[in-house]
């Protein structure tokens, strides 16, 4: 293979831009094109189900609010994979994937807010209530809003990549605390029933649908974060290439 | 208020955030391209990538 070759042949090649951009653009209409499929097998297997026999029609609130709240916190680990990634392997692309993946997460965790909420009133008789999932779940919400807000406020952007990934990794901690509030405490929001050691409690009938919308929900994460890391690899050039223009014309002057 | 009202807001909540996440990534590589396109157009160009006259040649 030659020095200038754009194939990716192995991981570390992704830490070149203009080898991740060409894969970007090969990937992006693929994976699109897979997230309008996923959605709409997934509405049509949602809308086609029975109503839980005490949920009634509330149940297919699940097909979006329980896909959302896993990608909440799914997203938060991919940054934290990349938190990582920045401090100990100075990958170039692992500023860039934590970055732009916040405001997704941020997306995500109010998508499983406001829908839990909707669902909690003709449930629980309540909109809100603060027991241990759910304030903290609204506390990983406030931390991807610190996080956006304290990555932009920082012009250095590898100083700002350092910092971040030290406060992703710190905030960590709060991921296991939302998965296992539901056993550790007692709370008003039901236990886990499809990720459980014993298998899932739920019928097929809700899981079928619930899995595809899921994969879903998965996916077009993927999509955007792809999509997103492109457009912040092209803002970093812009800004490069202003400064250079800048540098020339000072010179000229 | 019936069920499917809480059914359809849910729905329609997270049509209009998922439809403001798709909105703003497209916008922003839109313009980001838009961007370089117009500073390749004034011939500030990338010092790796290869310049229009050395292809011509």
């Amino acid at each position: 293979m030659s020095e200038n070759s754009l194939a990716i042949t192995k991981f570390s090649d992704l830490a070149n831009p203009t080898r991740f951009l060409t894969l970007v653009a090969r990937l992006l209409p693929w994976m699109a094109g897979t997230t309008v499929l996923l959605f709409a097998l997934g509405l049509y297997l949602g809308f086609a189900a029975e109503g839980d026999y005490q949920q009634g029609e509330t149940v297919r609130i699940m097909y979006v609010h329980v896909p959302a709240a896993w990608l909440s916190m799914m997203c938060y680990t991919v940054m934290a994979a990349s938190a990582i990634g920045t401090l100990v392997w100075r990958h170039p692309l692992a500023d860039v994937s934590a970055k732009t993946a916040a405001p997704l997460g941020a997306g995500f965790t109010l998508i499983a807010l406001i829908t839990g909420s909707l669902w909690g009133k003709p449930m629980w008789g309540t909109w809100w209530v603060w027991d241990a999932r759910l304030t903290s779940v609204f506390v990983l919400f406030l931390m991807y809003l610190g996080l956006i807000a304290l990555n932009r406020a920082m012009d250095d952007p590898s100083k700002a990549a350092r910092v971040s990934a030290v406060l992703i990794l710190v905030g960590f901690v709060n991921i296991p605390i939302i998965k296992f509030s539901v056993e550790w405490w007692n709370t008003l929001h039901q236990p886990a029933s499809v990720v459980r050691l014993d298998g899932p409690t739920i019928d097929p009938e809700f899981l079928r649908p619930l899995l595809v919308m899921a994969v879903a929900f998965t996916v077009l994460f993927f999509t955007l974060h792809l999509a997103a890391m492109r457009n912040e690899i092209l803002r970093r050039r812009v800004s490069a290439q202003r400064r250079l223009a800048a540098r020339m014309a000072a010179r000229e002057a | 208020m019936s069920h499917a009202f809480y059914v359809y807001a849910s729905y329609v909540v997270t049509v209009i955030i998922i439809g403001c996440l798709i909105g703003w990534t497209w916008l922003d590589g839109r313009a980001r391209q838009q961007e370089l396109r117009t500073l390749e157009a004034s011939g500030i160009r990338r010092r790796s990538a290869k310049p229009a006259d050395e292809t011509k040649s």
